[in-house]
């Protein structure tokens, strides 16, 4: 009978539109700025600085070694390195970005430089809303702007955050013990030097 | 709109039909509704037949290829996903690929199975959007493509609680995939696929049977299987001819000679046996989703002698490719032994799918030329580059 598929059509969107009365599977829609989705744990956006401590500037991990700034596809990244030292993460010293600036209107939120960062100081940030009337100034973040607490890495990543911090302490192990317990290290050199 | 200057075998024919008519030159797009992104249509028309078609693009021109070439070879992945932006991960797919063939790289088992498993996934919302998009330009506003969404939605948060984006996944990396699948993914996953067959058949009860459906798309936009071979059309255009040729049987490429499945043909070679190529090989594809899971084994899920940062394969050139949804994407690739390719060329099916458009036109309506340039499947990222 002529007109039959569309009816058996017709009585399909019919059962998805009771349907979603019923069922979630069927009614997904999200009413955004009152109800928001599920946080997305992987989920990435424009890239941050971590720092440990209180003190966001003394406290970046980046040791400004221009490695994401080369590495940056569409090179969104700029950094200056200082010119006096601090000290890293595992103790050593080491320069800090004078200057840090991403532009997150070239960014293209590939995550690559986190993946090459030696000293997990840049991470993404899953933050969205950043609407901006300036798309030059406004969108340019500077160093106080991309800082942002290591407490804050483990809110928005809580599984990566905890494996890097683990990294981070075993680094930190292997390079500190050394000093604080001093093992008597005359007897092993006599035994060498008497054989 | 204006009178044209036309060739002369157009004239030809407008002389031959009715000696007081005139041709009218439409041009459909770069902004119109149903031309998939910015591509244009220079159509010739002889009241509501189309005597000529010249599609014109290069409006998404982003110089692709020439910043791969000064870019390093990690550095182009995340470009990749941008050339067709609904399936990043079959992008990847492919330039890992040359990569890999360049480089010699050997890619661990749980790795290829991770790439089988996206990239099927990424078949899937390609095919489902693709037929609501059909639909869409066919006049059926709204219902089936919001219906297609739906489903595609799914996917995509599976690929975010992955990879970290909905789209741009940049998720392939020589010698394996980015990061391992998290806790509770794989379920989640089998949770997806298992209720896919559910939604392709409402789809088909909503869609195949329709009369309207029909009466559009039976016999219209006929693509013969000699002209199909001779233009390289490759993908679901080249099967809905009745040609059996899938890279997933003819190359095998990674472990697809593993997984037990068909490949549907078509007969007529119009939109909608093209429609329904779609349709069954989604089928298909969770048939191969259900295996791959089940198979899935544990391990390293990259090489681990593989270096992130300066990689640089010896000098030599390979092309790898791999059936992608919309047909074969292939990427050639030339290296001198810098960290950066000498000669990086993609070779990208929709471009070249897009190039019988003409000859399916050729006499029918101009609303017709919307429902075949749908059925083509075309994302201008990809086009142009």
């Amino acid at each position: 009978m002529l007109g039959e598929g569309i009816l058996k059509g017709l009585a399909e969107t019919a059962r998805n539109f009771f349907g979603s009365y019923v069922s979630k599977d069927r009614l997904t829609t999200i009413q955004f700025p009152e109800e928001r989705a599920p946080r997305i744990e992987a989920s990435r956006n424009f890239p941050f600085l971590v720092y440990d401590g209180t003190d966001p500037m003394a406290g970046l991990r980046c040791v400004s070694c221009l490695i994401c700034e080369k590495e940056c596809p569409p090179k969104c990244i700029f950094i200056e390195k200082s010119t006096d030292k601090k000290p890293d993460a595992v103790g050593k010293p080491q320069f800090y970005p004078s200057k840090f600036n991403i532009d997150v209107s070239v960014c293209m939120s590939c995550q690559i430089c986190v993946e090459v960062c030696p000293f997990d100081a840049i991470k993404m940030d899953n933050a969205f809303e950043l609407s901006a009337t300036d798309r030059f100034d406004a969108l340019l973040f500077n160093k106080q702007q991309l800082a942002k607490p290591n407490e804050y890495y483990h809110e928005i990543h809580p599984t990566e955050a905890a494996e890097v911090d683990a990294a981070l302490a075993a680094a930190r192990a292997k390079v500190a013990p050394k000093p604080p317990p001093p093992p008597p290290p005359a007897p092993p050199t006599t035994e060498a030097a008497a054989q | 709109m204006t009178t044209a200057t036309l060739p002369p075998s157009a004239t030809l024919i407008s002389q031959s039909a009715d000696s007081d008519t005139q041709l009218l030159e439409v041009s459909m797009g770069p902004q119109h509704p149903s031309t998939h992104g910015v591509f244009r249509m220079d159509v010739a028309l002889d009241g509501e037949h189309v005597v000529k078609l010249k599609p014109i693009f290069g409006y998404l021109h982003r110089n692709h290829e020439k910043i791969a070439e000064n870019e390093t070879y990690l550095g182009s992945m995340p470009y990749t996903d941008r050339l067709d932006y609904f399936c990043s991960i079959t992008n990847n797919w492919a330039y890992a690929l040359a990569v890999e063939k360049l480089a010699g790289v050997v890619v661990p088992e749980r790795a290829e199975y991770l790439r089988v498993i996206t990239g099927e996934l990424t078949r899937l919302q390609n095919h489902a959007s693709l037929v609501g998009f059909l639909m869409q330009d066919m006049g059926a506003s709204g219902t089936p493509l919001m219906y297609a969404f739906r489903e595609r939605e799914k996917i995509l948060d599976l690929f975010e609680a992955l990879t970290g984006a909905r789209m741009m996944c940049n998720y392939m990396r020589f010698g394996g995939c980015r990061c391992d699948l998290p806790e509770g993914w794989l379920a989640q996953a089998k949770q997806v696929v298992d209720a896919f067959p559910r939604f392709l058949d409402e789809f088909e009860r909503l869609l195949s049977g329709n009369e309207i459906i029909m009466a559009r798309t039976q016999g219209v936009g006929v693509l013969s299987k000699e002209l199909a071979i001779n233009a390289g059309v490759t993908g679901p255009m080249l099967r809905a001819c009745g040609v059996n040729y899938d890279l997933r049987k003819v190359d095998k490429y990674g472990i697809y000679d593993r997984f037990n499945f068909r490949v549907p043909l078509g007969e007529h070679g119009d939109v909608y046996d093209r429609y329904m190529i779609r349709l069954l090989e989604m089928r298909e594809s969770v048939g191969i989703l259900r295996q791959a899971m089940r198979d899935l084994p544990e391990g390293p899920f990259t090489d681990p002698k593989t270096k992130v940062r300066n990689f640089r394969p010896k000098p030599g050139e390979a092309y790898g490719r791999i059936e992608a949804p919309k047909g074969e994407l292939g990427f050639y690739l030339i290296s001198d032994g810098t960290p950066n390719p000498y000669r990086y060329r993609v070779r990208p099916p929709s471009l070249i799918n897009l190039t019988v458009l003409e000859d399916m036109c050729l006499g029918q309506n101009i609303a017709d030329v919307v429902i075949i340039l749908g059925s083509v499947d075309i994302v201008m990222g990809e086009v142009d580059r």
